[in-house]
């Protein structure tokens, strides 16, 4: 059978479970299983994917491709590079623990629930495997469709407004990189990215990194960011802000960076500024944030500002950092979101005022969260540590300030993590908190663990992924070159390796 | 002396869409008499079925043996793959509205008419998509009017209805005026009745920049433009769309608006090919402007039918576009985005009316709350019908809007492919708000009146045309080969 198939399946797996949990006439709880087993087929699939994949070798992998409509040369081209490979492994464990955390806290009308969740998989997955232009961007609008109802449905109180932004703030930066495409397309003759060249207008890098910048968010775009990840339910939340924003870090490398050698060059320099910014801004309103929520969404814009640090950078250091960082934080983001979810379910409140003293008589919540936290603040040895290392080695032969700027903002990351950490397990016993509040239950424990423990193992063998994304990639152009010219640089390749020496097996 | 009379050799294969059509109007003329008033709703609306499918069959066949387009009956009419795909497209609507009108509460007394008259609409406009000349021009046009004209008066117990159909009376009459008046400036000018003969004597007399011509050829363009409800010719469209019953509505806003674009295009390429450096200009300009008034107004309806009715006068601009840029990828272009926007359009408002039988009074916003959740079917289809205007993808509204910037960006027009971005994302609030009021709202924010009698059930030939229209809707986004295949053998009639 044509591998090509595999990724195919990948993409129809999830959807043909989204029909199945529409039309088949499931009792309720019959549903939300019937989802997981799908999520967890997906992963299984991955993981074949993944074994079947070649990570030494280069070029596209796993690649099927059938013409949609000749005359403008667009067709169905899908396939794997390195570093698409572990962005689909995140989103697809992702998205069965959000699911399987959906099943456990249950949702009112489970059909449509569902069905929606396991088509926003087959979206996101879509856009990570498209290796045609119209097609990315039919996938990229295909996601937001199912986020639109998940969050306009299941939401809080505030649905209304929060979809309502989130959805004027991605449409407006996705019509701009349809304007872009059809641009690109037309004066290349092909929609093919694999066969398309590179392109030197400064207004279609704009238009595309403009989509870009308002999913990830990039600072100044991010008013939505707050409200939507607020109103949503947490797990859809996790989905967000720990593998959404990451399909937008994947647009800027797979087409931002590589299509447009020229104008990357030109405008890298704004564009590194407001990341820094969004790193600082992020991270100091996460510091401030009264609740849960607040914190995690706020940290994730400071994430996403360091992850597209790491990709302007272009160079390898920079670039594996950003790949590691990006399936560390999906994982991150995701956990926390839970947890959040568990906390509130149990409080019902995210306010950090109100919470507090709940390690005590709790200590599977204090474990995970504590685990988690220390993760995510990059305490060294952790996986998000070797990420952002990484990330700031490669960023540091652009520019020396942005390097200073990640650190400092590395410090502010382990400032308001343990403020959250703190808020919530100790201290006195906060008004919310009650004896009705339960540790974690066995069931919510399945789901979060293995996110957990996933960032245990990417923390001794971050190498995994730094080793295993890029042999087999697209072409990148005016990438800057490893070997070290500088003493500054040969000093931190040194450090480098010895970080790495430390964390190996 | 005997005088001879020459008569034209008459090829009826090529008027077979019309006559199948004209004959079910008649049969239905029949069935208002002899059928006894319990069975006449149930067989005219058969008869009438099967006026459109055998129009749409023989308008298939019609497209299958005409590749190469050539003039019949004295090049009175065109028998070409344009008129055959056009005829299609207005016959697929007719039967879709078919579907929407049959549990229409609407007396039993003037029923069989109804069907009647619908289906000499359909003839009016599978006629004028064959226009050759000046003369078959403004005959289809009538034709098919004063068809629309009755059918928008007809249910005398509908508030607006009358008001409705006299407001079209009035403005259409006016736009078939100036059309009228054109094309005697255009004979006047050439002296040539026939579109490639006006193009021929504009050619070998250099006439391009005569005034008399360019006069007629503004006139030609508002006249349709009138059709098409194009702005600045579009202030009769909310306000009929809104009155008349809304299977027709359904019927007008797909079918009329794909005859008259067809025919614009058909025209101006065929007819004043020279004279595309000012047409080319002032098509844009028409839809720009109707992408600027339908869009905006649309923003602040409250009313579903409204809020469809300026949808459908920023779709004209969308589609002019593609008529603007001038070139086969636009042909193309607008032939294709006719399929979608049609069984859209159609779709669309067989389920307003389906949500307006249920409440018993005029569908806005608010009473839409929690439809979504009580029809799923209906539901679900008005979900991709709003993605499918908006230009989602998975619909294929979005392959359609995708073409038609392709083909502007392609005459080198990138400004207009920015303002119809821009127009797009404008139009998101309104098309998603539409889904908004059905899904996220509960509906016991309603409080509504029970309906006496309990709500109606469910109407098997509404979902199904409904149903028929989102596979449509669907089908053409996978389907993209085929459908462009046809419409670039429908284009290549022209003289790209």
């Amino acid at each position: 059978m044509d591998p090509g198939w595999l990724t195919t399946g990948l993409i129809l797996l999830p959807v043909a479970g989204a029909l199945v949990v529409w039309i088949l006439p499931l009792r309720p709880f019959a549903v939300g299983s019937t989802a997981l087993l799908f999520a967890l087929a997906e992963v299984a699939l991955w993981i074949d994917a993944a074994a079947r994949f070649d990570f030494g070798q280069g070029g596209l992998q796993l690649a099927q491709q059938q013409s949609w409509f000749s005359d403008l040369d667009v067709s169905y081209h899908v396939g794997f590079y390195g570093f698409s490979m572990w962005l689909v492994g995140m989103t697809v464990i992702v998205l069965a623990a959000a699911i399987g955390y959906a099943v456990w806290a249950g949702r009112e009308r489970p059909r449509a629930y569902y069905g929606l969740m396991l088509l926003l998989t087959g979206a996101i997955v879509g856009v990570f495997v498209a290796e045609d232009l119209l097609l990315f961007y039919v996938f990229w609008e295909a996601m937001l469709v199912p986020l639109y109802f998940l969050v306009g449905v299941w939401g809080g109180a505030g649905r209304l407004r929060a979809t309502l932004l989130f959805v004027i703030y991605t449409m407006a930066g996705s019509l701009l990189m349809l304007a872009s495409i059809i641009v690109l397309g037309l004066s290349q003759g092909t929609f093919d990215l694999v066969e398309s060249g590179t392109n030197g207008s400064d207004w279609i890098f704009l238009g595309f990194v403009a989509a870009f910048a308002v999913k990830a968010p990039i600072f100044p775009l991010h008013a939505w960011l707050r409200d939507t990840y607020r109103e949503s339910s947490a797990e859809v939340s996790a989905v967000l802000s720990g593998v959404v924003s990451k399909v937008a870090a994947y647009g800027f490398l797979r087409i931002a960076i590589a299509k447009f050698p020229g104008p990357t060059a030109d405008l890298r320099t704004p564009i590194l500024v407001l990341a820094a910014c969004g790193l600082v801004y992020g991270s100091l309103v996460a510091f401030r944030s009264p609740d849960l929520r607040g914190v995690i969404a706020y940290s994730s814009l400071a994430q996403m500002g360091l992850i597209t640090l790491g990709l302007f950078a272009v160079n390898d250091l920079g670039l594996n950092g950003a790949v590691l960082q990006m399936v560390n934080h999906g994982l991150i983001s995701a956990t926390l979101f839970l947890l959040a979810g568990a906390i509130e379910r149990r409080t019902t409140t995210g306010e950090l005022g109100a919470l507090g003293g709940m390690a005590r008589g709790r200590p599977a919540l204090a474990t995970v969260l504590m685990a988690t936290g220390v993760i995510a603040l990059a305490v060294p040895g952790s996986a998000a540590f070797a990420g952002e290392f990484a990330i700031l080695a490669g960023v540091f032969r652009t520019g020396w300030g942005y390097a200073l700027v990640g650190a400092a903002a590395m410090v502010l990351a382990a400032m308001y993590m343990l403020r959250l950490i703190s808020a919530v397990l100790h201290r006195s016993p906060g008004p919310s908190v009650t004896e009705a509040a339960l540790d974690l239950r066995p069931a919510e424990l399945t789901v979060i663990v293995p996110l957990v423990a996933l960032l245990v193992v990417l923390s001794a063998w971050p190498a995994a992924i730094t080793e295993r994304s890029f042999a087999s990639a697209p072409q990148i152009p005016n990438k800057g070159s490893v070997i070290a010219t500088t003493e500054a640089g040969q000093l931190l390749m040194l450090s480098k390796e010895l970080a790495e020496r430390g964390q190996s097996p | 002396m005997i005088l001879a009379l020459d008569t034209p050799q008459i090829d009826w294969a090529a008027l077979a869409p019309p006559l199948a059509l004209l004959a079910a109007g008649g049969a239905n003329l029949l069935v208002a008499v002899l059928v006894p008033r319990g069975d006449r709703r149930v067989v005219a609306a058969y008869v009438g079925l099967v006026g459109f499918a055998g129009a749409l069959v023989a308008a298939a066949i019609l497209f299958d043996q005409s590749p190469d387009g050539h003039g019949v009956i004295a090049d009175a009419i065109q028998r070409d793959r344009l008129g055959a795909l056009t005829a299609m497209i207005v016959a697929g609507s007719g039967i879709l509205a078919i579907g929407a009108s049959y549990r229409e509460p609407m007396s039993d007394s003037h029923i069989a008419e109804y069907y009647a008259l619908l289906a000499w609409a359909g003839a009016g406009m599978t006629f004028l998509a064959t226009a050759g000349n000046l003369m078959t021009l403004f005959l289809g046009l009538e034709w098919f009017s004063i068809s629309l004209y009755i059918l928008c008066a007809i249910d005398r117990e509908l508030v607006g209805s009358l008001e409705a159909g006299l407001k079209y009376l009035i403005v259409g009459g006016f736009g078939s005026a100036m059309l009228l008046f054109g094309s005697a400036l255009v004979y006047g000018a050439t002296g040539a009745l026939e579109f490639h003969r006006i193009a021929q004597v504009v050619q070998q007399q250099g006439l391009s920049d005569d005034a008399l011509l360019v006069t007629g050829l503004a006139l030609l363009i508002g006249g349709l433009g009138f059709k098409a409800s194009a702005a600045p010719f579009h202030m009769w469209t909310p306000d009929v769309y809104e009155g008349a019953p809304t299977p027709v509505t359904a019927f007008m806003s797909a079918a009329t608006k794909a005859v008259a674009l067809v025919l614009m295009l058909r025209v101006l390429v065929t007819a004043f090919p020279q004279e595309a450096r000012l047409w080319t200009v002032t098509v844009a300009a028409i839809a720009c402007a109707s992408l600027a008034v339908g869009n905006l107004a649309a923003l602040v309806q409250r009313s579903v039918k409204r809020m469809l009715a300026y949808s459908s006068i920023s779709h004209a601009g969308f589609m002019l576009i593609a008529i603007a840029a001038n070139n086969a990828l636009g042909a193309r272009a607008l032939l294709y985005y006719l399929i979608p926007y049609c069984a859209m359009s159609v779709g669309a408002f067989a389920v307003v009316a389906a949500r307006e039988r249920e409440l018993n009074r005029p569908v806005t916003l608010d009473n839409l709350a929690g439809f979504g959740w009580e029809r799923p079917l209906l539901g679900v289809s008005m979900v991709a019908f709003m993605l499918g205007f908006a230009g989602f993808p998975l619909t294929g509204g979005f392959v359609g809007k995708f073409y038609v910037f392709s083909a502007a960006y392609e005459t080198g027009w990138t400004w207009l492919v920015i303002v119809g971005v821009a127009a797009t994302a404008v139009s998101l609030y309104y098309y998603l708000g539409v889904i908004r009021a059905m899904y996220f709202r509960p509906s016991e924010e309603l409080q509504l009146a029970p309906v006496v009698g309990g709500s109606p059930a469910p109407e098997r030939a509404l979902q199904t045309a409904v149903a028929a229209a989102l596979v449509v809707t669907v089908g053409s986004f996978f389907a993209v080969q085929p459908l462009i295949d046809a419409a670039k053998k429908a284009a290549s009639s022209l003289l790209f």
